[in-house]
């Protein structure tokens, strides 16, 4: 095979500085200074820091607040991923046995993935607003006081709606186009096979729509993680006393609201370990099993 | 197996095009027919009304004794083989093989038994636990073939099977498919655009052209006495030569050649020529310019003009032949004349010659 190449070894690093440069400045550079400052005790004011070790670290594992964050943000993680790729699924097969309007339909889903986070936030909570949002009438209806901010329960309820709702848009379209790529003569082939619809989509579609599942679950569970931030930030109101929130939320606040800049890089480093052992662990395990066409 | 029964079957599409005219026709049990003709002819789209996969517009069709315009494709009792293989990727073979039967209901240890048979007659025993993506092209068809054959159907549906595939295991799984159809004697109809492959697997032909059927026929009827200049030039590799003459007083007249004819039609005509009734003959009556000699090894085709039309002469291997001019002669037995406008064949013959031919001489000509 014939391989194209430079001549010289110096122009394809000189291409590539740019972009090595970025990840640099705002990806390594971060990364090592939050790993350092893990190691220290931050003087609040600036005025210095003190080295102490690995106390950041055995702090966190004996706090009772860490765990229960910890422990939200899996359920949090858990049920934004399996209910954005649930409705998107189920979106995008009715969307895909639709002839008419089809277009429409879409378009319309998908206007939801233009919104940014912190204005999804605050359509969640105008929705949810405690005396006249349209969503907790509805639940005032069925005897729910819906109380957002002050409840803890009803918070996190409105944090998951709303970071589902975000995220469906996204996973629906790589599913309607998972959809439409697996060959048309596959599926009559298997209208031949079976009459029942659900069997079909379970023995045939949905096996063969696993890569782009697999593909998305990765994305949603990094997006439950990590990109959620400022849905919660708005739905919490800026007061997180109380309120549920999640691991990298809680960087933040520690950070720079508590003015612990040690416990919270000895968190982030926390955070990067096993957003790194999740993908690895998600890849080598999971992929083998998936058949790609 | 059974019967199929096309009673003026047509179907228009939501936009309004009409992709295949109202059909009629009916298959024996165990018959093999071929549907040809050329891409947009209407033939996918009737095999796939047959199949239950597109909405039959009006008309009716019935598989054996049962109307199945409204039936499921599942429940047709029906098994199609298609371009592109459509085996499910993520299955192995054998549950490929495997998965409408398992969808029927039928009992593990049948399922074992069929999967086995259907292995062995389709040398797919070593592959079983394959994945499609590990399988070459042809042994993919085969497991096409396996999954229709274990269903043991009423009806084989073939849509261009072969199209996928290189000549050479185009040629040999050509002659698998038909003898698989004589060993298990499933009524099939199989689509293709491929006149060779019509001419050979076919018990009867069925051309298409435009959403319309021009003919149905054995083959050497299709071949020997096309309805339409559109069959006459579609079958056969060369096909038939059709050039302009002119009848007068019942006698044919072409560059050279006067033919007396049976019928006292006057005016111009299409006259049909297979290029193998054409013969070198120093006395003939046809002077034709030969342009290129095309040599295929087993004969050599002749390309020149009459005239000013285009004629085609195939000759036998021990003929040589050149370039430049040449005398032709021509058995006028073979002449088929069509109307010059409408393009059908006129029912009209050589004086010389019988009404019609006995199937002997035409079976010797295929």
């Amino acid at each position: 095979m014939k391989r194209a190449g430079f001549s010289t070894k110096w122009l394809p690093i000189l291409l590539l500085l740019p972009q090595l440069l970025i990840i640099a400045i705002f990806f390594y550079w971060p990364a090592l200074h939050a790993v350092t400052s893990s190691f220290y005790l931050q003087d609040p004011f600036g005025f210095g820091q003190t080295f102490v070790g690995l106390e950041n670290y055995t702090h966190l594992t004996s706090s009772v607040e860490y765990l229960k964050v910890a422990k939200f943000t899996v359920l949090f993680t858990v049920l934004v991923t399996f209910f954005s790729l649930a409705l998107a699924l189920l979106f995008a097969v009715k969307a895909d046995k639709v002839l008419r309007g089809a277009k429409t339909y879409r378009t319309l889903l998908m206007w939801v993935y233009a919104v940014a986070p912190p204005v999804a936030g605050f359509i969640g909570l105008l929705m949810f607003n405690q005396t006249w949002g349209p969503l907790s009438d509805l639940f005032k209806f069925f005897g729910w006081d819906f109380t957002l901010g002050v409840n803890y329960f009803d918070t996190a309820f409105a944090m998951i709606v709303v970071s589902v709702w975000k995220q469906v848009p996204v996973n629906f379209i790589f599913f309607l186009s998972g959809l439409q790529s697996i060959p048309r003569s596959v599926r009559e082939a298997a209208l031949l096979d079976n009459r029942s619809g659900t069997r079909r989509f379970w023995d045939i579609t949905f096996p063969l729509l696993a890569p782009t599942g697999f593909f998305l679950l990765i994305t949603n569970i990094t997006y439950s993680l990590f990109d959620t931030f400022g849905v919660i930030d708005t739905l919490n109101k800026g007061e997180p006393g109380n309120n549920p929130m999640t691991l990298v939320y809680k960087v933040f606040v520690d950070g720079f609201r508590g003015n612990d800049l040690g416990g919270s890089s000895a968190q982030s480093v926390i955070l990067m370990i096993l957003v790194l052992a999740l993908t690895v662990f998600q890849f080598r395990l999971i992929e083998r099993r998936i058949h790609y066409t | 197996m059974a019967q199929v029964s096309l009673d003026s079957v047509r179907k228009i599409y939501p936009n309004g095009a009409e992709a295949v005219t109202p059909s009629s026709f009916h298959i024996e049990d165990g018959e093999f027919v071929v549907l040809v003709g050329p891409s947009g002819c209407g033939k996918s789209t009737l095999l796939r009304m047959i199949a239950g996969l597109e909405d039959i517009t009006e008309g009716t069709l019935s598989i054996g004794e049962r109307i199945v315009n409204d039936v499921d494709p599942a429940d047709r009792d029906i098994a199609m083989v298609f371009q592109n293989y459509a085996l499910y990727p993520h299955m192995s073979v054998r549950k490929n093989i495997a998965y409408g039967l398992k969808n029927r209901k039928t009992p593990k240890d049948v399922i074992d038994a069929k999967v086995a048979e259907a292995a062995a007659m389709l040398n797919l025993n070593d592959y079983l636990d394959r994945k499609p993506s590990q399988l070459s092209g042809g042994q993919r068809q085969r497991v096409a073939m396996g999954r229709a054959i274990v269903r043991d159907p009423a009806l084989f549906l073939f849509d261009e099977p072969l199209s996928n595939l290189d000549a050479k295991l185009r040629n040999q799984m050509r002659i698998e498919i038909k003898a698989l159809q004589r060993r298990l004697g499933v009524t099939s109809i199989y689509v293709t655009h491929d006149q060779v492959e019509a001419m050979t697997m076919a018990d009867r032909i069925i051309v298409l052209n435009g959403g319309r059927i021009e003919q149905i026929g054995t083959p050497s009827e299709i071949y020997h006495n096309p309805a339409s200049t559109f069959v006459a030039s579609f079958m056969g590799a060369p096909p038939m030569n059709l050039v302009a003459g002119e009848l007068s007083e019942g006698i044919l007249s072409f560059a050279g050649l006067d033919v007396p004819m049976t019928v006292d039609h006057r005016g111009p005509v299409t006259l049909g020529l297979r290029p193998e009734d054409l013969f070198i003959d120093a006395k003939g009556p046809i002077a034709m310019e030969v342009d290129l000699v095309e040599e295929l090894g087993a004969h050599r085709l002749l390309h020149g003009r009459v005239e000013g039309q285009q004629l085609t002469v195939h000759l036998a291997k021990e003929i040589a032949a050149k370039t430049g001019p040449l005398r032709l002669s021509c058995d006028p037995s073979h002449l088929c004349l069509f109307h010059p406008d409408t393009g059908k064949r006129m029912d009209v013959r050589h004086k010389a010659t019988p009404q019609a031919r006995s199937n002997t001489t035409v079976e010797s000509k295929a």
